[in-house]
């Protein structure tokens, strides 16, 4: 069976170069950096706090933030990783405001019955793209990411959506490599759990398509 | 194998980091383990629609809306003066995405 392939990214070093250029003044390499990472920072924010004005906001505040930091950017690391850490942390922080009755953070590490063998195995036929369209699909995914919990549905949404590796992951969320990789196994099997009842084989007559 | 020693390294293997020696040993597990093999393929194609499903994409509009905001407010920023290294530890005002006062970009 196949692995997963991670994306490809953008040369290292042309990205250094317009950081460069941006500390150095440049507001238009600022703004092309903007541009590279604009729609990687909604939908990672979009994700996270799961409403639209919110992750309008976070895409603004964490580019500005970045903006007024870029002098103690150190380039440990990547820029991108950098800017994302960030934006994770201004979507948690406007989660924390919609739903101050619940206690939003990364380190929670809940154990929920999902986390055990998963209960249904049957497999998907045939292609979810097949049976649904475009738009059914895009609510179906919607509404099953947003049963996560935060703390999943970001680690999720760093590796599996944008493609960043398990140490930036961990980087960027300020955790450490086997917490990123539980709560991503656990993300991904609650997920397909989650998904099983839309996508499941249905030519056994327990369905109607 | 167990089953449930192969999900505990389900997601390095998916990811493809680990040895041969555990790879062929979770490959063996696959052959005869029919549950194992569909949860291994339906956890894949999870991450897969997830990644390829363009959820939250960024419409062209408010991108062009967001980024005239960002750049307008960085300009202001730095007319201001960016000598307080102790403002900069704080996130800025909260921006309008309909910013009436946008400065000509570079």
């Amino acid at each position: 069976m196949g692995t997963i392939q991670p994306k490809v990214s953008e040369p290292v070093s042309e990205e250094l170069a317009l950081v460069h250029a941006a500390k150095a003044g440049d507001m238009g390499a600022f703004e092309e950096l903007v541009r590279r990472y604009d729609r990687n920072v909604f939908r990672i924010a979009q994700h996270i706090t799961q409403n639209r004005e919110d992750a309008e906001d976070v895409v603004q505040d964490a580019f500005l933030k970045a903006y007024q930091n870029l002098p103690n950017f150190q380039e440990q690391s990547k820029f991108y990783t950098w800017l994302v850490r960030i934006a994770v942390n201004e979507a948690l922080m406007r989660l924390r405001r919609r739903r101050p009755e619940r206690m939003v953070s990364l380190d929670e590490d809940i154990k929920t019955e999902e986390d055990t063998m998963p209960r249904e195995v049957a497999d998907w036929a045939p292609n979810p793209e097949q049976l649904y369209t475009q738009g059914e699909l895009r609510e179906i995914l919607g509404k099953t990411i947003q049963g996560l919990p935060p703390s999943f549905r970001t680690v999720f949404v760093l590796r599996d959506v944008e493609g960043l590796s398990t140490e930036e992951t961990a980087d960027a969320l300020d955790l450490s490599i086997p917490a990123v990789k539980s709560r991503l196994l656990r993300a991904r099997l609650q997920l397909r759990e989650r998904l099983n009842k839309y996508f499941r084989n249905r030519t056994r007559g327990d369905g109607k398509k | 194998m167990t089953c449930s020693e192969f999900l505990k390294e389900l997601t390095d293997y998916l990811d493809d980091q680990m040895d041969a020696q555990t790879r062929a040993e979770l490959e063996d597990h696959l052959q005869w383990c029919h549950n194992c093999y569909v949860v291994c393929n339906t956890t894949k194609m999870t991450i897969e629609i997830y990644r390829d499903s363009h959820l939250y994409e960024l419409p062209d509009d408010l991108r062009s809306k967001l980024r005239t905001a960002i750049i307008s407010k960085c300009h202001g920023h730095k007319s201001e003066g960016a000598e307080t290294p102790a403002a900069a530890e704080t996130p800025g005002p909260k921006l309008a995405a309909k910013s009436k006062n946008t400065q000509p970009q570079k």
